[in-house]
């Protein structure tokens, strides 16, 4: 009798259109507030988009206010309807900023929420006290929820021609630095254009304007372009294969040349991104191939750095005096050793288990490498310092381009060795294990010797990338190798799209590029992994380069129903499409 | 293929290595306990305080493989932020604390603070275990594969930054009141009256959420749930309240957890729950997922073994400052229990469920 | 059916008629038993399944007969008791070398690697009969290309004879359920066992479906002279395709023999209807008709 239980699923009521936007609103509201709660905000704002105008902060509450507007849009019926929704729901929003601003002048919270600091009140309220503040927060949320919601309700054309613009100009802005060094680099004419577009301390009015015009007007010929084209014959399998290609070289060659114009700190930033690009290729034949979560890849990885630093530095710790190309490969093959050794054992465990295992071992190694235990061998909390760079005859890799160079060889190393295993024997054993195991195992899959090898290599391309970090940092400490590299590597290989090479280079330049270039994200950046995690699996788990195999799987549905049509091998009968899923 | 060949085939290196395994960590247990008792640098008076620190630390361990236990029941999930939920409710309550301290309520009235300072930590911890199920877990309900396991990281790693955010990387210290710090004499032996607290707190505790999760409906229909969600859904439950309930089971255990780790400790800082989180989780497999006395049982026997294991096991063989390897024996435990008994102790049912 | 073009697959074994000595059974268990907890899932289970013959199993819902299986595939670890194949021990070995022994199944709710297609799925069977490591794969040496040629024609082959010519491409789970269980069917034959085993694979099937399934199966027998078990439920297929049948309730074996023996056996009927006070006889005397009428003559 189900109604003694009385726990019966409760019958709610559907929430109306006002409703909804109200809450929408709120959801946007409650974004911004904890923005500027954990002192996102500030920080943000310490970069500008446009110098003297609009900083980085400012343009993330614009963005949410429009982000609240095109949302609430969605629930309405009629175009007017839209508009003010929109506008409701970007007023809403606005006001809990308000509210933030009104709580932070009635009592101080800084002791405990210590970023809600005058420096944010002002920030908040634009400098105008509480009253006039609050007044441009609510208003300037309608405005920004209005603009989104005719945003959304204007033709693709047209948002897209505006998206652009604003995009562009926002990218332009914030990575001024970057781009005016580039620019200055390139040649005499393109220096002249970056004094158009820059002062030397960020994007000007007018160039910001130029920048949006002129992106605009790209974007209107591309539509233009791609509507043309959609008329005539849709792009045959080879084209798109032949694009996709072309995408990739074209990443590639950027990859390549870019350090040529960039200066040194870029070298530092994408000797860092090369550096995770190479962990990323391994941790992905485990993750992305074989199905293994690996989050003690950071174990392998000390184990690799360690080695080399024992084996080649100059001093008291010292085991050897190799040269780093001597050192290198017993690095790696200690690695693989203790990869094999540890794994043998542990690959038997399956599934969320086996993640959780791994991590034991990366907290092992940590609290080894840490302890008085090992201090003798391995220096303790002081580290192993003096670590040489390698030489190639009389150069020496001494700069982060020329290291930089070197870990993109390693990575192009592993991407071979993926690209050709994942259309083996090997690699579909990989991927039947990852889909079931136990099935796999009855077809007469090996599953530990399987598993061993993803594992192994895994443990090789880690303990690779550990011997390329200790000559990057002329020096090992216990502290470098902390959970925190396992889940960075994990990260960026679920943003760029696990299983995919490319998605590798896309999540590293991400995950590892861009907040390095933004130098004001500092530890913020972890805040950004934790959402990225959640929000990639959420709405986007295939990732942002998806390989082949996730690709098909999420249009093999078209795919099915267009073969189905033409099917009739054998009866397929009306459970077909019930009992299939 | 003829009969040798198969026989020999037999063989498996696997196996053999796994023995190897035990048998090895079995010799270092066994020689370095023998070594450490003959040595007998340790009094008892020494001893005891390992063993009253073990249950200290396993009373709360247990209250945190609670949360772990139960949502792995309904959910089959490892919620990986829960050590962060613990942290959470650690946090709220040291800013409770920190204010009665200022006020002087925590000298005078002992109890009310205390009582304050549960209330504000378990309240944030569920409200922030309820959010999370709400907003990350929700989604993947029916999500097989790496998914969930993923976003759960992605969870912790998010609540973590997020508190550093909010209230700065910088550990903060408990408040240390008078009446924490005393000890009870008994027999000559001292035992410190924090640890008498922590653990009879617990007990009560712990006693409190298996009547909970024995007697009430909820707890009836959360049982249900765990052995079978489709039939408990076509028996009229509403599973979705049924995991929300859990997850404040969960949260509450955890909030308290988090205050008495603390006090423990006398420190709260961002990062503070990872460790004891993984750890719990050890024990809730270790006592076997899913069983509520399991993870109990878990959490006293991995405080237990962590906190007495290093000086036993290790201090005979003669490897210097034991206790630095404290988490190396729990991680190990943890490993091998993963390894060799994933079903647990008391797992057996759960064991079936998952093959 | 829809004929599916003939056609062995390449390096298929001749029937090994000869490798059996006549009345030497191709699979034996004995006294095999299975306890989950207090369950006794089977109990000193004898079955001996002669070679060239099918051979079904039969039993009401959770007699046992999936875990039969498991503990042939050693899937599951019988708790006690013995299993030989082709005079070997084969309890105790790992599931993988079960299939190198050259037993292969398939699944009562269809077990396929959903996220890859078809072809690979078909692959992936052939694990054990690729010769190409994964140093070979690296290097693009000769041998694995031959290898792997080899082995893509040989999948395509067995993927006409399942009958998915042209659906090699597909991700296997979105094919049709009927091709599902083909294309499962042709995974198993894909590790070119001796002893082929199928749990229900008509399960979830109406007639004229059921039909066509009879008669592939028939077809797999002739062209790969292959032994095979079948768990099967509809009481038609069974007595029209079994050489024997074996019937098992609560984990024990209550009857066997051919197909017109069991029908008869007043165990069989009983176990299938229940005990006898709870049952109207009149309800058990219509079924006892309906399975007669059922079963294929002789
Ligand atoms: N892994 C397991 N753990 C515990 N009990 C199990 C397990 N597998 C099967 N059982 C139990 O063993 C008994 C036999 O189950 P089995 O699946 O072999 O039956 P079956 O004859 O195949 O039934 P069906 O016709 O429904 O497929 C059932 O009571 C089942 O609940
Ligand atoms: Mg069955």
């Amino acid at each position: 009798m189900p109604t003694s239980l009385a726990i019966l699923p409760r019958r709610r009521q559907p929430a109306t259109p006002l409703q909804r936007t109200l809450g929408v609103g709120l959801v946007f509201g409650v974004i911004g507030v904890y923005l500027a709660a954990v002192g996102l905000l500030p920080m943000l704002n310490k970069r500008s988009v446009i110098v003297d105008t609009i900083g980085l902060g400012d343009a993330t509450m614009i963005a949410i206010g429009l982000g609240a507007g095109a949302m609430a849009a969605r629930h309405a019926h009629t175009r007017g309807g839209a508009t003010l929704h929109g506008l409701l729901a970007g007023a809403v929003a606005g006001a809990m900023a308000a509210a933030l601003a009104v709580v932070m002048q009635l009592v101080s919270l800084q002791s405990i929420f210590i970023q809600l600091s005058p420096a944010l009140f002002t920030m908040l309220t634009l400098g105008l006290g509480l009253a006039g503040g609050a007044a441009v927060l609510i208003g300037g949320g309608a405005a920004a929820g209005l603009a989104g919601a005719l945003l959304r309700d204007s033709p693709p054309g047209g948002r897209r021609i505006v998206l652009a613009g604003l995009g562009t100009v926002v990218v332009a802005g914030v990575f001024q630095e970057l781009i005016q060094l580039v620019l200055q680099n390139a040649g005499a004419l393109t220096t002249s254009a970056s004094e158009f577009f820059y002062t030397w301390e960020g994007l000007s009015q007018q160039g910001a304007a130029a920048i949006f015009v002129i992106a605009a007007i790209i974007a209107g010929l591309n539509a233009m372009v791609q509507r043309r084209a959609a008329g005539r014959v849709a792009a045959s399998e080879r084209r798109v294969r032949l694009r996709r290609l072309l995408r990739a070289g074209i990443l590639l060659l950027l990859l390549v040349c870019f350090p040529l114009l960039a200066g040194s700190y870029i070298g530092q930033v994408l000797m860092l991104v090369g550096l995770y690009i190479l962990m990323g290729m391994g941790l992905n034949l485990e993750v992305g191939l074989a199905g293994l979560l690996d989050l003690g890849f950071v174990a392998f990885f000390a184990v690799g750095a360690y080695t080399t630093a024992l084996l080649t530095a100059d001093s008291a710790h010292a085991l050897a005096a190799l040269s780093y190309w001597e050192a290198m490969p017993i690095a790696v093959l200690l690695s693989i050793c203790v990869g094999v050794i540890f794994g043998i054992p542990v690959l038997g465990v399956r599934g969320d288990y086996l993640a959780v295992a791994t991590m034991g071992l990366g907290e092992i190694v940590r609290v080894i490498v840490t302890s008085d235990f090992a201090a003798p061998l391995l220096g303790g909390a002081q580290g192993v310092l003096q670590i040489p760079k390698p030489r190639i005859g009389a150069t020496v890799l001494a700069t982060p381009v020329a290291l930089f160079y070197l870990t993109l060889a390693a990575s192009a190393v592993a991407a071979y060795v993926a690209w050709r295993l994942e259309n083996s024997r090997l690699g579909r054993a990989w991927m039947a294990l990852r889909d079931d195991e136990d099935v796999a195992q009855a077809l007469g899959v090996n599953l530990i010797r399987s598993k061993l090898l993803a594992y192994g290599l895994g443990a090789a391309f880690a303990g690779l990338g550990g011997s390329i970090f200790a000559v990057m940092l002329s020096s090992v400490y216990p502290s470098s190798f902390q959970l925190l590299i396992s889940i960075n590597v994990l990260a960026l290989i679920i943003v760029g799209g696990m299983g995919s090479l490319p998605g590798v280079v896309v999540g590293s330049l991400a995950l590892i590029g861009l907040p390095e270039l933004l130098r004001e994200f500092g530890e913020y950046r972890y805040l950004f992994y934790g959402a990225v995690l959640v929000i990639m699996m959420r709405l986007k788990p295939e990732g942002l380069w998806p390989s082949e195999v996730r690709r098909r799987e999420l249009h093999a549905g078209d795919e099915a129903e267009a073969l189905d049509a033409g099917a009739d091998l054998l009866p397929a009968g009306q459970h077909a499409s019930s009992a299939a899923e | 293929m003829s009969a040798t060949t198969l026989t020999l085939r037999r063989f498996n290196a696997v196996d053999v290595i796994l023995w190897l395994l035990r048998i090895g960590v079995l010799l270092i247990v066994v020689i370095g306990t023998l070594a450490t008792l003959i040595k007998a640098r340790y009094t008892i008076a020494q001893w005891l305080d390992f063993v009253m620190f073990g249950l200290t630390i396993g009373s709360i361990y247990a209250q945190i493989a609670l949360g772990y236990t139960m949502v792995y029941g309904v959910l089959r999930l490892i919620n990986f932020a829960h050590g962060d939920i613990v942290m959470t409710g650690a946090f709220a309550g040291y800013f409770a604390a920190a204010g009665f301290d200022r006020s002087g309520l925590l000298e005078s009235r002992p109890v009310l603070a205390m009582a304050g300072i549960l209330l504000v930590a378990v309240l944030t911890s569920t409200c922030i275990a309820v959010l999370t199920e709400r907003i990350a877990y929700r989604p993947f309900r029916r999500v097989q594969g790496l998914a969930p396991l993923i976003c759960a990281i992605g969870v912790s790693f998010f609540l973590e930054q997020t508190f550093r955010g909010l209230f700065g990387s910088s550990v903060k210290s408990y408040p240390d009141p008078s009446w924490l710090r005393a000890a009870f004499v008994v027999f000559g032996f001292r035992i410190p009256r924090v640890d008498v607290l922590v653990i009879g707190l617990a007990l009560v505790f712990m006693a409190l959420l298996y009547m909970v999760v024995q007697r009430t409906r909820m707890g009836t229909a959360m049982r249900a749930v765990a052995e079978d969600a489709e039939a408990a859904a076509l028996m009229g439950i509403d599973v979705n309240r049924v995991i929300v309930f859990t997850f404040m089971l969960g949260g509450v255990m955890a909030g308290i957890a988090g205050v008495f780790y603390a006090f423990l400790y006398k420190q709260v800082y961002f990062f503070m729950g990872f460790t004891p989180g993984i750890k719990a989780f050890g024990a809730a497999v270790l006592g076997g997922i899913g069983s509520i006395p399991g993870a109990m049982l878990g959490g006293f026997f991995l405080g237990m073994v962590e906190s007495v294991g290093p000086t036993l096991f290790l201090d005979g063989i003669g490897i210097p400052a034991p206790y630095q390897l404290r988490d190396l024996i729990a991680f190990t435990l943890l490993i091998m229990v993963l390894i060799f008994r994933p079903q647990g102790i008391l797992g057996e049912r759960m064991a079936r469920k998952r093959a | 059916m829809p004929e599916p073009i003939c056609c062995r697959p390449g390096s298929t074994p001749p029937p090994q008629r000869n490798r059996n000595v006549a009345g030497e059974p191709l699979l034996v268990t004995s006294k095999m038993s299975k306890r989950f907890g207090g369950l006794a899932a089977l109990n000193d289970l004898d079955i001996s399944v002669q070679a060239d013959t099918i051979h079904s199993i039969i039993g009401p819902n959770g007699a046992g007969k999936t875990t039969a299986f498991n503990c042939v595939t050693q899937n599951l670890r019988p708790t006690s008791g013995q299993v030989w194949f082709r005079g070997e021990r084969i309890d105790g070995l790992t599931p993988d070398r079960v299939a190198q022994a050259g037993i292969s199944r398939t699944y009562q709710n269809i077990r396929l690697f959903r996220n890859i297609t078809a072809i690979e799925n078909l692959l992936v069977g052939m694990h054990l009969h690729l010769r190409s490591t994964w140093w070979g794969a690296v290097l693009a040496s000769p041998h694995t290309r031959r290898d792997e040629a080899r082995a893509h024609d040989e999948a395509r082959q067995l993927l006409q004879f399942v009958g998915l010519r042209g659906r090699g491409d597909m991700l296997a789970r979105n094919l049709a359920y009927g091709e599902q269980r083909r294309l499962e069917i042709g995974r198993a034959l894909a590790t070119k066992p001796k002893l082929l085993m199928l749990d229900e694979p008509t399960a979830g099937m109406n007639p004229h479906e059921t039909s066509a399934m009879m008669e592939f199966i028939q077809q797999t027998r002739q062209q790969f002279g292959i032994t095979i078990v079948l768990i099967e439920h509809q009481m038609r297929v069974v007595m029209s395709m079994s050489d024997k049948v074996t019937v098992l309730d609560h984990g024990s074996k209550i009857a066997e023999g051919r197909p017109a023996e069991v029908q008869a056996d007043p165990a069989v009927i009983e176990a299938y209807l229940g005990v006898q006070k709870q049952v109207p006889s009149a309800a058990r005397e219509h079924a006892a008709a309906r399975m007669a009428a059922s079963g294929a003559p002789g």
